[in-house]
């Protein structure tokens, strides 16, 4: 099965999706919100 | 006897004098809180015709500040967040009694009826059969990378649009059925998973688009395949197509733009206040339609435009991937080999795709010539 392709196609197709997941969660945790958050009270500058 | 008559007499005059006292007039206490009433005139020019007590807001009552409030009234801030200027958000009400009504209600019963129809289809037509029975003979349809790009789009979308469902329709059956606290842990670990496996989804359309646009151009034979609708409603009827039939190019444009717009309002909702693209499309619009859609969209009401747009379109493309994934498992013989194993059966493809065959076999003997032998399919 592996030899034919349908695995290797399958778990390539969800290994690059689980990758690719992994790294927005990452990269979502990195970013800076303060931004996009103004509404946020520690953002507050009066 | 007579004094004390007399006075008894003079203690209840006395008496009577000071119970009577404050009924007779206005006293100087009393005098001094009328002063504050404000004046005839003033009680003619309020809103809302009458001073209230104490008057403290003047002569407008806490009833007309509040429904002010709920109206939607905006002030002035001078703090970043602008929107804070707006207590009361008015068009919210509109977008939940939508989201949690109409939306919903309607979604769902989309959903089951493209089910239905396709459970009907099924049990009237049965599954479509190789006619003329497999040939033992294969022919290479997709390759190795444009079957990974179909699974990572396949695999990101079944878990966005499980956790997507969730976040929709969970809330109503899920907590009887697992438990409140199960509901809460997997609706919030399913949250996080939507907004990351996103970006993935967000990488299996471009992938297959860039794998399979030049394939999904409409062509002439697109009509003819149209029109016969596409054979798989009478027994024997195999209309002429390419490597991609005509309703594969609709659900390939369907996935591509759909997974686009999708992609765009959830941008726009995992980064929140952040765009304005509804403001930016509505323009667009009423430039193109001589519509009147609102350009002024507050940040508010832009995120909530864009959850209901994603919930729609999502709706719509869930009810696409479904006909889809029974047609290429349940109802169609052979067709799963293509995302299967990429080699499907060559009687199967000249059934369902005889141009592409004729393709395929002009190259093969080219290539055969060129090399100076024979080149069959693989087997």
């Amino acid at each position: 099965m592996w030899e034919n392709g349908p695995m290797k196609a399958f778990l390539g197709g969800v290994i690059v999706m689980l990758a690719v997941s992994i790294g927005a969660f990452y990269a979502l945790q990195g970013l800076d919100w303060s931004s996009a958050n103004v509404y946020r009270s520690e953002n507050v500058r009066l | 006897m007579g004094d004390r008559d007399a006075r008894r007499r003079a203690f209840a005059a006395v008496l009577s004098l000071l119970l009577l006292l404050p009924l007779a007039g206005p006293g100087p206490f009393a005098a001094a809180a009328l002063a504050q009433v404000p004046p005839p005139e003033a009680l003619k020019e309020s809103p809302v015709g009458g001073a209230v007590p104490g008057g403290v807001l003047g002569t407008t009552s806490d009833a007309e500040l509040w429904r002010s409030l709920r109206r939607g009234i905006t002030g002035t801030v001078t703090i970043p967040d602008k929107k804070a200027a707006q207590l009361i958000q008015s068009e919210g009400d509109n977008w939940r009694a939508l989201r949690n009504g109409p939306l919903s209600v309607y979604g769902v019963r989309f959903l089951a009826g493209v089910i239905v129809l396709l459970a009907v289809f099924f049990l009237i037509r049965g599954r479509v059969r190789i006619e003329h029975g497999r040939a033992g003979v294969t022919i290479t349809r997709f390759n190795t990378v444009e079957r990974m790009g179909h699974w990572l789009i396949a695999s990101s979308f079944i878990i966005l649009a499980l956790t997507g469902l969730n976040l929709l329709y969970g809330r109503y059956f899920l907590p009887d059925l697992i438990g409140a606290e199960a509901f809460a842990l997997i609706t919030r670990y399913g949250k996080l998973a939507h907004n990351t496996v996103a970006f993935a989804f967000m990488l299996g359309i471009a992938w297959v688009f860039v794998a399979w646009v030049r394939h999904n151009l409409p062509s002439r034979a697109d009509i003819g395949w149209l029109l016969r609708g596409g054979g798989i409603f009478v027994r024997g009827v195999h209309p002429p197509a390419a490597r991609f039939n005509a309703g594969q190019k609709i659900v390939f444009w369907l996935v591509v733009l759909g997974g686009l717009s999708l992609s765009l309002s959830g941008w726009a909702l995992i980064f929140p206040f952040t765009t304005h693209m509804f403001s930016g499309t509505f323009a667009a619009v009423n430039a193109v339609l001589g519509t009147d859609l609102p350009t002024a969209l507050t940040p508010v009401q832009e995120q909530q435009l864009s959850q209901l747009w994603h919930a729609i379109v999502a709706l719509g493309l869930t009810a696409v991937v479904i006909a889809h994934i029974y047609i290429g498992t349940l109802g169609m013989e052979g067709a799963f080999d293509a995302m299967g194993s990429g080699e499907v059966d060559l009687n199967w493809a000249r059934e369902h795709h005889s141009l592409w065959v004729k393709q395929e076999e002009e190259r093969m003997a080219r290539k055969a010539e060129r090399s100076g032998g024979r080149v069959f399919p693989a087997e």
